[in-house]
């Protein structure tokens, strides 16, 4: 799978009028800040690209898109169909007015993780391998791979696509590590540890908001915390109680809906582990209510619209509440 | 001289209408007792409980929250109680993933039948947070 086959791909579809626009990524100023965009013209596609820096999902845009008149070409990665089955069991999306193409993605980069190197002057970045070979304005630099990975693709569930309408996928060994293993050490910690870790990582939230509005499953289109009336600043955290409540109800109105697609610890520019409290919903949904992975499927209830009669009380899984 | 202030913990319970609720008011008229720090908010259905009722009544100043609904298979609503343990069960184990005992939330099935049920529960989970003290991990100083 080619880079010039996608955008081949692309124009062909704007050109024949199948598509009226095209969701993909568009360069940025430098190589590594590329962002998702719509193309509506040939012209326009001068500027896709598909590389280590497309780690954005691009699902959520769909929500928009799939309203307009006439169709839609998406290109999607293994991660990015589960949020776009989970999109659909919601009836976010018009199915029928988005052309779903599927990818292959064998892992993207994380520019901090790069930078954090102490390489600087980044002029280009390619992918070789294993490797990644980082031309800078110093020379070049080259790191193994696995240390640069967005911790999403280090974690990744899966390489294929739960839903296209076509693959020009050619498939991709999965090899990722178990997502939950750091959830399991913040379980095994103390209390006070455990308080003392998040008071440090929450306490860094400037509350931008920007992984509530990049994450696929909160996309309310009024959300709880733009109600004024709801005693709850939608700018800036006024102290620690709110930091608290913001990312325990942030997580949990995407309990059971969120398909772990690491965006939100992607997009914090404060580099809070927010992945960390999503999984934990995940992990204690799949010990108490069964294996289950949001977006896998397009018809199954989700776990928190469903009951058993024999659901654990609180107090069974705590041990009394002792 | 200094005031010192003497600490009573402030409890606050969800009691859904139709069973725990009117154990509250059975446990009353059988003149049981039960701690007056006890503040009972009543809901349609214990499925009513958001869990961001949960916080805020940490955030104005609780020091333990207590979810109480009919037992399940009786709710007035067929199913509504085992919506609302699942999550009240996904909540209180964040809450203690985020460091914050886990002791002071909990959840209780009490029927309009059982008053004694409803003191008793009301009692003992009074006790637990006197001796786990004031709520600090949750708090919000504006509110206090
Ligand atoms: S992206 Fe990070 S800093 Fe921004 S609101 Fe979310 S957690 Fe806070
Ligand atoms: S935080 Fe909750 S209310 Fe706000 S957009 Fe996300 S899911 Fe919706
Ligand atoms: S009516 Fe009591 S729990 Fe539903």
């Amino acid at each position: 799978m080619q880079v010039s086959d996608i955008k081949k791909k692309a124009s062909e579809m704007l050109l024949s009028g199948e598509v009226k626009r095209v969701i993909g990524w568009k360069k940025g100023e430098f190589d590594y800040d590329l962002t998702p965009a719509t193309f509506e013209s040939v012209e326009e596609l001068e500027d896709f690209v598909y590389d280590g820096f497309c780690g954005a999902n691009l699902s959520k845009y769909l929500i928009k898109e799939s309203k307009k008149e006439g169709k839609t070409l998406v290109f999607m990665k293994p991660c990015d169909t589960y949020s776009f089955n989970q999109l659909l069991k919601e009836h976010r999306i018009v199915r029928d007015n988005v052309y779903v193409v599927a990818i292959d993605c064998e892992g993207k980069l994380d520019i901090d993780k790069i930078k954090s190197k102490g390489i600087k002057g980044i002029l280009s970045v390619k992918e070789d391998g294993d490797e990644v070979i980082i031309d800078t304005i110093y020379g070049e630099s080259k790191v193994v791979k696995g240390e640069v990975m967005l911790e999403k693709c280090l974690t990744c569930k899966s390489k294929e696509h739960v839903a296209y309408d076509e693959s020009m996928a050619q498939g991709v060994e999965n090899v990722s590590l178990d997502r939950f293993s750091e959830v399991a050490k913040l379980e095994a910690m103390t209390a006070d540890e455990r308080y003392e870790f998040w008071r440090g990582e929450l306490s860094k939230c400037i509350r931008c908001n920007a992984c509530r509005n990049v994450c696929p499953a909160c996309s309310c289109v009024k959300c709880v915390f733009d109600n004024d009336a709801s005693g709850v600043s939608a700018k800036s955290n006024a102290n620690e109680f709110e930091e608290s409540m913001f990312h325990i109800i942030r997580a949990f109105h995407v309990a059971g809906r969120c398909t772990d697609c690491g965006e939100c610890s992607r997009v914090c520019p404060q580099h809070i582990p927010l992945h960390l409290i999503n999984r934990k919903f995940i992990k204690d949904i799949n010990t108490l209510y069964g294996e289950y992975q949001a977006g896998a499927d397009v018809d199954s209830r989700g776990p928190l619209t469903n009951y058993t009669t024999d659901d654990l009380d609180p107090s069974d899984i705590f041990g009394g509440n002792k | 001289m200094q005031e010192v202030k003497e600490y009573t913990p402030l409890i606050v319970a969800f009691c859904c209408n139709w069973c725990s609720y009117a154990g509250a008011d059975l446990a009353g008229s059988s003149r049981l007792s039960y701690p007056a720090n006890v503040k009972i908010i009543r809901v349609p259905c214990s499925c009513r409980v958001n869990p961001m009722f949960i916080l805020k009544a940490f955030q104005r100043g609780a020091d333990g929250v207590i979810m109480c609904g009919c037992h399940p298979g009786d709710c007035h609503y067929t199913s509504g109680n085992y919506y609302a343990r699942r999550r009240m069960s996904l909540l209180f184990s964040m809450l203690d993933y985020m460091g914050i005992e886990r002791e002071r939330t909990r959840v209780e099935w009490v029927s309009a039948a059982e008053g004694a049920k409803f003191a008793n529960v009301m009692n003992e989970f009074a006790k637990t947070i006197n001796e786990l003290g004031e709520n600090k991990r949750l708090e919000d100083l504006r509110c206090k």
